[in-house]
């Protein structure tokens, strides 16, 4: 069974005057225990809120439908309520920025512990220890846990911040950009701390960046977002290699190749506005290969190979 | 992709959405303001068009002594047989002038003492805040007692007094934001160029501190008509202007509660209370719109919502 499977999940933010915005647009994922899955795509295509919809963490102001199966259980069906006591400790996350995230006036270690006697899982000398476990387990002395995010450097706080994500064994992480802010020195480091994790403690995680060649390194599949859907899912491979969707092929012509092979070139033009209903392939002003019913109707599932998915009227790749 | 072209696509012709607060906007989306707003203008329009719509003058004997509420006289009447309804709208002009000119004054020393003390810094803000602190530490009661008796009860003291009371308050305020925002980044490269202080503070601090004085005028307008009807029940406001104080004052001193007439007494009490609660409602819908880090809101036990899936052919 998967670890965590998403299901045509919606989410929609209220906008002054009565209108909304339709942010997530009906999103499917699934992830096997272990896994490592890339979410990539532009700023602004949804990545975040999905999956902050998958924790259950949207303000007031968004509605939310879909499905959120964790184990098999819907977490997402009774709202706050039925995700609570999942939250964290089957499903945790690492913010965005999450280096920032610390409060200043408490120590690192006590905003580790805070999650583990809530979930009542450790208390006092105990929880002590465990989140010193924790520290060492992302690669802090455990000693340092009386010490204050200040004296922390970027990427200490950072691996603080995986460490209190783990703080109550989840069965999935949901990273948010955790590598970016970070030189690529500790860049790589936390990459690596996150492959080694999700290898030793089974841990299933998402990864969203906007960061390809960090997707293709630690992940070996990755759905590729585009205004609130999913373009095309595949194996990184695949997608590297035989992209189904224009998309995904203008986004790693976009990015620089080490071995230089063919010009870098940027994607024309903005997605679209996602607070008007979109008719048609939400792409197709931006795509090279658009042709007629791009504009007109809603591109259909096509698929190559197991796990390779993809929303194009093209047929035989891009 | 020319320059132009980039910059039309980073930002799209949103010209006419510039950061600004429409006044409809504000009071469609702050309720409270919306009624706060209600009843000042209701009490303005009392105040203006005062003589015209009262039905007596303001010192006109126009039956008994306490007498009571009834038809003629819907408030009844005071201790000279006033009409306590036309002393209320004579009052609401006193009132209101008292308390717009009070905090006027409040504003304008405090804000200027407080950008000249936090845009300079150093020694100027050094002596001008402890001038200022100073004035906090006075009690204000029996600082408005002093300087009433020693300079004498008329209006203009009176708005003076409320100055001296509150410009305190306003200084500090307005040099801890004129601080941040000298730090800025374009108030450097402002003085890097060459910009005089005065361009530099006209141009780069006042708009950005300008919200927060409006916001904070307004509650101020409240606090000085709290303190107008103070000063005025102690007997120290203007003899000769029928401020709402003046009458609780009046009705108080002539004994009217022995007399069992409470109409002398509650109308105007009660007109102050709705006042100062309009104002403040207004003043902190108006704090609330234009400092977002005032806001509360997702300290709330509120949750995103659940919907059903939509309608596959219509969503997509």
């Amino acid at each position: 069974m998967s670890a965590l499977a998403v299901e045509d999940l919606h989410v929609w933010f209220d906008l002054p005057g009565g209108r909304e915005l339709h942010a997530v647009q009906g999103i499917d994922l699934a992830l096997e225990p272990g896994e490592r899955l890339g979410l990539v795509g532009e700023s602004g295509c949804g990545k975040t809120t999905a999956i902050l919809a998958m924790m259950g963490l949207l303000p007031p102001s968004a509605s939310v439908a879909g499905r959120v199966l964790l184990g098999g259980e819907d977490i997402l069906a009774g709202g706050d309520r039925t995700m609570r006591p999942h939250r964290w400790t089957d499903i945790a996350m690492v913010f965005q920025g999450a280096m920032n995230a610390f409060d200043p006036v408490k120590t690192v270690g006590s905003q580790i512990t805070e999650p583990l006697e809530r979930a009542g899982i450790a208390s006092g000398r105990a929880a002590r220890a465990r989140t010193a476990e924790l520290l060492e387990l992302v690669g802090i002395s455990g000693e340092r846990q009386d010490r204050y995010p200040h004296e922390f450097s970027g990427g200490m706080r950072q691996r603080a911040a995986i460490a209190m994500a783990l703080a109550c064994e989840p069965k999935v992480l949901l990273a948010d950009e955790p590598t970016t802010a970070l030189d690529v020195m500790v860049q790589a480091q936390i990459l690596e701390l996150l492959v080694r994790l999700t290898d030793e403690l089974g841990l299933a995680m998402i990864l969203v960046t906007h960061d390809l060649p960090l997707v293709s390194q630690a992940c070996t599949r990755a759905a590729v977002m585009y205004a609130g859907r999913i373009a095309e899912t595949g194996t990184t491979r695949e997608l590297h290699h035989a992209p189904l969707h224009p998309y995904t092929r203008m986004l790693f012509q976009a990015t620089p190749d080490l071995r230089g092979t063919g010009a870098v070139s940027s994607i024309p033009g903005a997605p679209p506005r996602l607070d008007e209903p979109t008719v048609g392939c939400p792409f197709s002003p931006r795509c090279d290969r658009a042709f007629a019913p791009c504009a007109a109707t809603r591109p259909p599932l096509r698929t190559a190979g197991t796990g390779h998915l993809a929303h194009c009227h093209l047929e035989g790749g891009a | 992709m020319s320059p132009q072209e980039l910059a039309e696509a980073i930002v799209p012709a949103t010209a006419d959405t510039r950061r600004r607060i429409p006044l409809w906007g504000f009071l469609k989306g702050h309720p409270q303001a919306a009624i706060g707003a209600a009843i000042l203008v209701v009490f303005a329009l009392v105040a203006i068009l005062g003589p015209w719509i009262a039905p007596y003058g303001p010192r006109e004997q126009v039956g008994p002594i306490f007498g009571t509420p009834s038809n003629p006289h819907p408030l009844g009447l005071d201790d000279a047989g006033i009409d306590i309804l036309s002393l209320l709208i004579y009052g609401a002009r006193i009132t209101l002038i008292v308390g717009f000119a009070g905090a006027l004054v409040a504003v304008v020393v405090g804000g200027l003492i407080g950008i000249v003390s936090g845009y300079f810094g150093g020694r100027i803000d050094n002596l001008l805040m402890r001038i200022t602190d100073y004035f906090l530490v006075l009690p204000d009661l029996v600082l408005l007692i002093v300087v009433a008796s020693i300079w004498g009860r008329s209006l203009r003291n009176i708005i003076i007094i409320i100055g001296l009371v509150y410009w305190t308050f306003m200084a500090r305020l307005i040099r801890s934001q004129v601080k941040v925002v000298r730090e800025r980044a374009y108030v450097k490269r402002a003085q890097a160029l060459g910009a005089s202080h005065l361009r530099i503070i006209t141009r780069h601090v006042l708009p950005q501190v300008l919200p927060l004085i409006l916001a904070q005028t307004v509650l101020m307008v409240a606090l000085a008509i709290f303190l107008e009807t103070a000063i005025s029940f102690l007997g120290l406001g203007d003899p000769n202007a029928p401020s709402w104080g003046r009458m609780i004052e009046n009705a108080f001193d002539r004994s009217a509660i022995s007399y069992g007439a409470w109409w002398a007494i509650v109308p105007p009490g009660l007109a102050v209370a709705v006042v100062i609660m309009a104002f403040n409602m207004l003043g902190t819908a108006a704090e609330d719109a234009l400092n977002p880090r005032l806001r509360v809101s997702h300290l709330l036990r509120r949750h995103f919502r659940m919907r059903p899936l939509p309608d596959k052919d219509d969503a997509r």
